[in-house]
């Protein structure tokens, strides 16, 4: 027989479970259904494909589009290859485990760290020697997803079954045409889950970004623009809600933003999914 | 008959433990020799030693000598060392490729390119593991579609495309159905023509069925080597009979 208040006590805690559940689905619903009611009737042809202009009063965003998609470019262009190659060397080839043990170790660690911090060392390392431009905030951001590539493929390296590599080399192949052709093509779903997670970081970053590639709105070509100061449409949407009250523009950055998250977050779950099933 | 292999007071340690005891052995060509013994006697690790696997084991200390063709297997390539010594491991290890690009894979390493040798290579390597007919259709297919069976006949094609002059063969049949495992055999045997093998059984009929020589593992020492028929109907050792006989282990 279960006293009362025994029975009290599991009710008062079933119900506040509920209720926990409850107001989180309700505020994700709440925000996400308010972000994309405000920002939606506010996305327009004309906002997509024009740059601002005084003189024709008019508010455009495709330089931060096109900010945004340059920024990310350059980004995987240099990161790609440092955090690959460092996780095949850590995996592959290091042979003191203590020294990989604490490079992974600060590699957990740094992908911890406040991004305004790497905003500010940013600004001192890149800005200050190249100018504030899309190419310094790029440098700063592989900085950030620099663990975030490298402890991806580090894992899918590790998931490449041993008996591979056994067999690539009892038929006489070098260590670098094992690693080539039996283990990295293993590890391809590593490197994209730690693309999107990176495309998805670099999205959503504003205030290292802030610090280092400014806030222009002027539409570039690629080369071009790396080299000017730029906002992304993340730091886009601060600029124009928090500077110029501009809040049409900034609830339909927000929803564009919000979609491409969502976007970005079921690519990676899928990713992830596949190549799960793959290793069993 | 002419040894291709000879291993002279051998000896094996992973860190400090030792798992191999003064193995003194001459494998001759062109002949099957199997390994017996109980769990973890040594006999994967002698084998691995044959074409130097133990290298990608970190601490791994050996000291006496391993010839192979009249040369000390240490001071060669051993790139080239694993082309002329194969092996083929105990589960099937097929590359997640197709079934071409696995028969072609050691070639291709070896510095063959041109497209109609490489066909060549690969037909023939998969007729000499008996698994062309079953694979003809689908070459182009993933390997790790094959059944188990298939699967390690196809990495027995894989390791003959390098032709190479000695087959290790660890266990090959030991994750395989009755029936798989007698085609290996058959293979085992026409093979001998051209290769030498050396394969560990735990199976003492395969043992019997079809080896020349036999070599008893104890305890990391190897107690007695010599003809199949000799250690089987009349060893020199009591250990030997106990164990063929199927007193222990
Ligand atoms: N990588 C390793 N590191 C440390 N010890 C090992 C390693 N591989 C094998 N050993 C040890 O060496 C000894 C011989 O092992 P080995 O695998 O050669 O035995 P085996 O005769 O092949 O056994 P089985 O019939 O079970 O395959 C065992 O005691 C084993 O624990
Ligand atoms: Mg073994």
């Amino acid at each position: 027989m279960i006293s009362n208040r025994r029975k009290l006590y599991v009710w008062t805690v079933r119900i506040l479970m509920v209720l926990a559940t409850a107001l989180t689905g309700l505020l994700t619903l709440f925000l996400v259904g308010y972000v994309l009611l405000r920002g939606i009737p506010n996305i327009t042809w004309e906002l997509l494909s024009t740059s601002p202009s005084y003189l024709a009063d008019r508010v455009g965003i495709l330089p931060d589009i096109l900010n945004t998609i340059y920024i990310i470019i350059a980004t995987l262009v240099i990161v790609l290859p440092l955090g690959v190659g460092a996780a095949v060397y850590l995996t592959e080839y290091a042979s003191n485990r203590r020294l990989v043990g604490i490079i992974e170790y600060a590699a957990e660690a740094l992908s911890g760290i406040p991004s305004i911090i790497y905003g500010l060392v940013g600004m001192l390392l890149f800005s200050n020697n190249m100018g504030t431009s899309l190419m310094a905030g790029a440098l700063t951001l592989v900085i950030m997803n620099l663990p975030v590539i490298m402890r991806n493929t580090q894992e899918s390296l590790k998931t490449v079954p041993q008996a591979y590599r056994e067999g690539a080399f009892g038929l006489g192949a070098g260590k670098w045409r094992v690693i080539r052709t039996v283990v990295m093509p293993g590890c391809v779903d590593g490197v994209v889950t730690g693309c999107i997670l990176s495309v998805g970081r670099i999205l959503g970053e504003s205030a290292a970004l802030l610090f280092t590639a400014g806030f222009a709105h002027v539409a570039n070509g690629l080369w071009e623009g790396l080299h000017s100061a730029g906002a992304t449409l993340t730091v886009a949407l601060y600029v124009y809600a928090k500077e110029q009250g501009e809040f049409e523009v900034a609830f339909a950055i927000a929803a564009i933003l919000l979609a491409l998250s969502l976007l970005i977050n079921l690519s990676a779950t899928m990713v992830t999914k596949k190549y799960q099933r793959r290793n069993q | 008959m002419k040894p291709i292999i000879t291993a002279k007071d051998l000896c094996l340690w992973y860190g400090q433990s030792q798992a191999l005891k003064n193995i003194d052995i001459a494998i001759p060509e062109q002949s099957i020799t199997a390994l017996i013994g109980p769990s973890g006697c040594g006999k994967s690790t002698f084998l691995k030693t044959l074409n130097r696997m133990n290298d990608l084991i970190p601490g791994v200390k050996i000291t006496g000598t391993v010839e192979y063709n009249g040369q000390s297997i240490f001071d060669q390539d051993v790139n080239l060392l694993r082309k002329e010594v194969g092996m083929v491991f105990q589960k099937p290890n097929p590359f997640p490729m197709s079934i071409y690009d696995n028969v072609a894979y050691g070639p291709r390493t070896h510095g063959i390119r041109d497209r109609k040798r490489l066909d060549e290579i690969v037909e023939r390597s998969l007729r000499d593991a008996a698994i062309w007919d079953e694979v003809k259709d689908r070459l182009k297919k993933n390997a790790l579609g094959l059944s188990g069976g298939q699967q390690q006949r196809l990495c027995i094609a894989r390791a003959l495309a390098v032709q190479p002059r000695v087959l290790l063969m660890d266990e090959p049949t030991s994750a395989l159905d009755p029936i798989s495992t007698l085609k290996i055999e058959e293979l085992a045997a026409k093979l001998k023509d051209k290769y030498t093998i050396v394969i560990v059984t735990h199976n003492m009929q395969q043992a019997l069925r079809i080896s020349d020589h036999t070599a008893f593992f104890l305890l990391g020492e190897l107690v007695e080597y010599g003809d199949t028929d000799q250690i089987f109907t009349n060893p020199a050792d009591q250990r030997t009979n106990d164990y063929v006989t199927g007193r222990f282990g």
